[in-house]
């Protein structure tokens, strides 16, 4: 025995799946999980949503009527999941690659592709109007995140924060200082890590030497665990199960989603440049699309007839969206101005005019 | 030899530093395997070897910390940082330590560091992907800025940056990165890093510019060259230390100036340039130096970029404005 040393500190990481890859359920289903079609099928179709939504935008991208877009193929389960767990007045803090999220809490989707088609007004939510937009510069709106935590703390709210970063993300000292913000005040704040192994071309080896991004955590108090993202009653549960011990006043918590990043980092990519040649494959068995389609025919909730009908009518749903994003009007050249301060300072305002002697627009 | 781009010339003189110098380090993100975003780095990882060409988690105060730990040991980091828009969490770094260490250990330690990013708009990319901010880094005591605008110069201006044994922000058009092809011998020689490159020479009038906008520029002068008015422009080149001597010979030539960036207006290095001929070559002056310049807006997402960015047609009208008085 050595009396000079004692144990002062563990921890360890829990994996939780409940659908895997045949569709199959491994045990029960937890919660409002159980016996609940009306809800399976409700993720059913903003999983194909998401997919088709990604998909066309892709497509727009290709034909020139779309910027640099990142898709989420193969991710929907992530997205879709959180957006359906939370609450309407928790608040979502994005980063850029949750769109499931950003439907599920009201979006609209000509919002989103106005957004990627390179034009502010895509930023101005109709519904879910305090979520914050998508976060471009990585890892930045972990603390804002925190930020509105604390408010929602300071306020005695029973409300919830759902922050979403992306793997290479956890790396930003951002990161580490929102969890550690949190933990000290016990915020509720719920931090999705979207783990689908790169970042751009770097793989989570070259991001972290630790076993898990969930652990990243208890450096700061904060417990956490992991789940298959790419199961979409796990990303459910367990999101809801930690925005409700947030609203008992439980404090922050770390939800490590694995998943795989089935398409280019963004249309401006090629993947193939840098993934390993059979990885893509081995992963497409995982697609979380199919495997709930798999588990609902298997309880007799779905047929080819349904998956028809469905497709149609959500490919209307998204064609419309994008005949909506494609009917916008030129916004005023003004505008580049306009919504830099509550007013365009008097003193600047000969570039304001300058502008409109070029462009045209209100004086 | 074949004509290579103005990122070739980049990875040109990555590769002759690398070969030629065992203290040179490439790190960033996404610079390995996968050559760079922008394929700066492209093939260096392989030839080199992942010691030399480092991919480094997704983090860009530590990259420009850890580069100026590396510096301070006597090696010459490159550091490539993916866009000028992540460049902020590095300004804490390079202001409090990369540009005062030499001073506040009276020479005992440096940093031979450069940061690399590439910046502008024009190119219809995300949000955060297209601002000009070089004045930030031109307002810091103890950093060098640099800013090629041809191939041949990329080539050497970077030699120089990465030889230059202090640290050096080097900012790089991506707007302009595969619009010319021109010859550049791999030959290792390095250009001035204090000196402006007259593009054209003229009488009429002196075009100041930089990065991509010396292609709209060059454009003015050509049109003014059609209409018998003789224009010269220079390329700044290197932001900081600002060649002066080389503006202000143009300037008492020609008696008339315009400044031309794509940043915003207000502090700009226009501002600077303006002032110093104010201050030492009023009296040759024709007519008030005018800018033309982005506006004090945040960069516009792509939509609205081209409202923001200095046109040809701006910079034409100003040149009129000047020519009239
Ligand atoms: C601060 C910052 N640095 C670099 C970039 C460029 N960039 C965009 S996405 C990305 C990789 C992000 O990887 P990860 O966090 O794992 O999210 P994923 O894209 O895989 O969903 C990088 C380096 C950026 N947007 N912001
Ligand atoms: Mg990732």
């Amino acid at each position: 025995m050595n009396n000079n040393k004692k144990s002062v500190a563990s921890f360890e990481i829990f994996y939780y799946e409940y659908l895997n890859e045949k569709g199959e359920l491994i045990g029960e289903l937890p919660g409002a999980l159980q016996n609940n079609p009306e809800l399976w099928q409700k993720f059913y179709r903003y999983l194909v949503l998401n997919r088709i939504y990604d998909e066309t935008a892709i497509k727009l991208q290709r034909t020139g009527q779309l910027g640099t877009y990142p898709p989420t193929q193969g991710q929907e389960a992530i997205g879709v999941g959180m957006g359906m767990a939370m609450h309407e007045d928790d608040i979502f803090v994005p980063y850029y690659r949750e769109p499931g999220t950003h439907l599920t809490r009201g979006v609209k989707m000509e919002e989103l592709y106005t957004f990627w088609g390179g034009d502010e007004r895509g930023n101005n939510f109709t519904k879910g109007t305090r979520d914050l937009p998508d976060c471009i510069p990585i890892g930045t709106q972990s603390l804002h995140g925190a930020g509105i935590a604390m408010a929602m703390k300071l306020r005695k709210e029973k409300r919830a924060v759902v922050v979403s970063i992306g793997d290479g993300g956890t790396s930003q000292g951002n990161f580490y200082e929102a969890i550690n913000f949190a933990g000290v005040h016990q915020l509720p704040l719920i931090f999705v890590i979207n783990n689908n192994h790169w970042a751009i071309s770097v793989p989570t080896e070259l991001q972290t030497h630790a076993q898990t991004f969930a652990q990243k955590g208890i450096a700061a108090g904060v417990p956490g665990e992991q789940i298959d993202g790419n199961d979409i009653f796990a990303v459910y549960h367990h999101v809801r199960q930690a925005i409700d011990a947030a609203h008992q006043g439980k404090g922050p918590y770390i939800i490590e989603a694995i998943t795989y990043r089935m398409g280019d980092h963004t249309t401006a990519d090629d993947a193939s440049r840098y993934r390993p040649g059979n990885e893509l494959d081995e992963n497409k068995d995982k697609d979380p699309i199919k495997r709930l389609r798999t588990f609902m025919a298997a309880q007799n909730l779905w047929n080819e007839a349904k998956e028809k009908a469905l497709y149609a009518e959500v490919k209307a749903e998204v064609d419309a969206a994008v005949q909506k994003y494609l009917s916008n009007t030129a916004a005023p050249a003004t505008d580049i101005f306009d919504y830099m301060y509550d007013t365009w300072p008097e003193s600047y305002h000969e570039q304001r005019d300058e502008v409109i002697a070029y462009h045209g627009g209100e004086a | 030899m074949s004509a290579i781009t103005l990122v070739e010339a980049v990875t040109q003189a990555l590769a002759y530093e690398l070969k030629h110098d065992k203290n040179v380090v490439l790190m960033g993100e996404d610079v390995g395997v996968n050559g760079g975003v922008f394929r700066a780095t492209a093939g260096l990882q392989e030839k080199f070897g992942s010691d030399r060409v480092m991919d480094t988690p997704l983090a860009e105060s530590m990259i420009a910390g850890v580069g100026i730990g590396m510096a301070t040991q006597g090696m010459r980091p490159v550091c490539e940082i993916q866009f000028m828009g992540f460049i902020y969490p590095c300004v804490d770094q390079i202001i409090n330590h990369a540009a005062r260490l030499r001073n506040r250990t009276r020479g005992r330690l440096t940093c031979p560091m450069v940061i690399r990013a590439p910046f502008g708009g024009g190119i219809h990319a995300p949000e955060h992907h297209s601002e000009s901010t070089e004045a930030i880094f031109a307002h810091m005591p103890g950093v060098r800025v640099v800013i090629p605008s041809s191939p041949a110069r990329a080539y050497g201006l970077l030699l120089a940056a990465i030889r230059d044994p202090d640290p050096v922000i080097f900012l790089e058009p991506k707007r302009i990165y595969r619009l010319v092809k021109q010859e550049v011998p791999d030959d290792g020689k390095a250009l001035p890093l204090d000196t402006c490159f007259v593009l054209r020479e003229g009488t009429d009038i002196t075009l100041i510019t930089w990065g991509a906008m010396t292609h709209e520029t060059m454009q003015v002068a050509e049109q003014l060259a059609h209409d018998g008015i003789s224009a010269e422009v220079i390329d700044v080149a290197t932001i900081k230390p600002l060649d002066t001597d080389s503006i202000l010979q143009s300037v008492a030539k020609t008696g008339r100036c315009v400044i031309i960036h794509e940043a915003a207006r207000t502090c700009g290095v226009g501002a600077e340039i303006a002032a110093q001929i104010s201050e030492k070559a009023l009296d040759r002056l024709h007519a008030p130096v005018l800018r033309v310049t982005g506006y004090d807006t945040v960069m516009p997402y792509y939509k609205q970029e081209d409202i923001f960015m200095p046109s040809v047609q701006r910079i034409r009208d100003s040149v009129d404005v000047a020519l009239a008085y």
